[in-house]
């Protein structure tokens, strides 16, 4: 498996991020990572916020980097 | 262009006040009661004399105070003595973190992190934040950790959080203040006039706004025997205090049946909410919340975007989301419990909102929220 897919939404505010995600997860198999670039400070809440309605993993917050796994 | 006469405006009547929309932000401020009106109109012809002097229009003024003191303090449990008026629901909040630190000469303050920011300003940068759950309850555990210091000056817990509706379990940390030897300050903003008030505090610090009294009137009360000395004195505006006096009398009146009026209400909003908007999350706790107040997210939304939305169609409500902060952060307090900010909406009742004004709301929310994805491709 290659490296993991990346959303680029710095700059952009809440909730494009987590639009950007939701858009680029739907046509992913279970198990693919995504790693969102987004350094709105509401991304970090919201990130780990969608995974946990949606039933994905959040993995890691580092910086502007937030990780999730599909399930 | 309307407004108070003598300002080149001519004088609104009652009813140009509900042509304008239904009000749902109660929890910032509820309108002005009736009575508050009266009790003002009265006390300005009455009670306009410096209640300091000595002659007798002064004397009168005192006169008023002093029944508004002992009306208020029975409302929230104390006695007359024990209760400061300040200037606004801030400045007793403030009032009550700078007194204890001049008088326990320690400037620590642990406080829950889903307090009011006022709190949190009021703290500022030497304090310790106490995590809460999802549901935005404070962890007991996580305080009595906190508590556990000899550089803690003091504790703050709400009675209830003001943007979720989650009653704090303000009994056990009150017990945990009391082992720790550290004064409790509760802010019950949202709970006077309301609902029954949390015992066990030290200090205890209201707002007369969001219980239909003027804004600029604020409660402390602080028990006998608490360490604090008054940091500041504010002036004391007699007739606004006389209003806010008569308002909490009236709505205390009404109280117990208007939360279970309120309550049913926003039952009905957490059950319809859930059950006709796709990807929304009702946060806070389902039962123990306070009877007037209901927020949601909603997945994919602006908040902003929304609140406009619904403005238009004639509903005033308020949002945690950080564009509709002037901050331009998310409110600290769905930060703090890990829950959407984007989206959010916040509803909070009052006794002029009728059942019929909660269902046109459900009932055109689903399409607002549906158009305003619409425009992002969700």
């Amino acid at each position: 498996m290659s490296g993991p897919l990346v959303v680029d939404a710095l700059g952009r505010r809440c909730p494009l991020p987590v639009i950007m995600l939701a858009k680029l997860a739907a046509g992913h198999s279970p198990g693919t990572r995504i790693e969102v670039l987004a350094d709105d400070p509401a991304a970090a809440v919201d990130i780990p916020a969608w995974c946990r309605l949606r039933g994905h993993t959040f993995i890691s917050t580092d910086g502007d980097r937030h990780t999730v796994e599909l399930r | 262009m309307r407004g108070p006469p003598g300002l080149g405006w001519s004088c609104p009547g009652r009813d140009s006040v509900a042509r304008v929309g239904v009000y749902f932000d109660a929890a910032t401020a509820m309108p002005p009661h009736p009575v508050a009106r009266q009790a003002f109109l009265a006390a300005l012809d009455d009670g306009w004399a410096d209640p300091g002097k000595l002659y007798t229009p002064a004397r009168r003024a005192r006169q008023l105070l002093d029944a508004a003191r002992a009306a208020v303090a029975e409302v929230l449990g104390a006695r007359p003595d024990e209760l400061h008026f300040t200037a606004g629901g801030t400045d007793a909040i403030r009032q009550a973190v700078a007194g204890v630190r001049r008088a326990r000469d320690r400037r620590l303050v642990v406080h829950t992190a889903v307090e009011h920011s006022a709190v949190i300003k009021a703290a500022g940068d030497l304090a310790v934040q106490v995590p809460v759950s999802l549901t935005g309850r404070v962890d007991l555990g996580a305080l009595e950790t906190a508590l556990d210091s000899p550089e803690v000056a003091m504790a703050a817990v709400q009675s209830a959080n003001h943007e979720v509706g989650t009653v704090q379990p303000v009994a056990g940390a009150a017990a945990l203040c009391r082992s720790a030897g550290v004064p409790l300050l509760v802010d019950a903003a949202q709970s006077i006039g309301r609902v029954a008030l949390p015992t066990g505090w030290s200090l205890l610090a209201g707002s007369a706004r969001k219980w239909g009294g003027p804004a600029g009137v604020g409660v402390l009360a602080v028990r006998k025997g608490t360490r604090w000395e008054q940091p500041w004195e504010s002036p004391v505006d007699v007739p606004a205090v006389v209003a806010a006096a008569a308002a909490l009398r009236a709505v205390q009146a009404e109280a117990a049946t208007e939360a279970a009026r309120l309550s049913a209400l926003v039952e009905e909003i957490r059950a319809t909410v859930a059950a006709t908007v796709p990807d929304v999350e009702v946060v806070g706790e389902p039962v123990e919340r306070l009877p007037h107040i209901v927020t949601f997210s909603c997945l994919y939304v602006d908040g902003e975007v929304l609140l406009h939305a619904l403005d238009r169609a004639g509903f005033a409500v308020s949002s945690g989301s950080a564009c509709t902060a002037d901050t331009l952060r998310p409110s600290h307090v769905l930060a703090a419990m890990g829950v959407l900010t984007h989206g959010n909406v916040r509803v909070s009742l009052h006794s002029a909102v009728s059942t019929e004004d909660v269902r046109r709301f459900l009932a055109v929310l689903p399409g607002l929220v549906a158009d305003v994805r619409a425009e992002v491709g969700m």
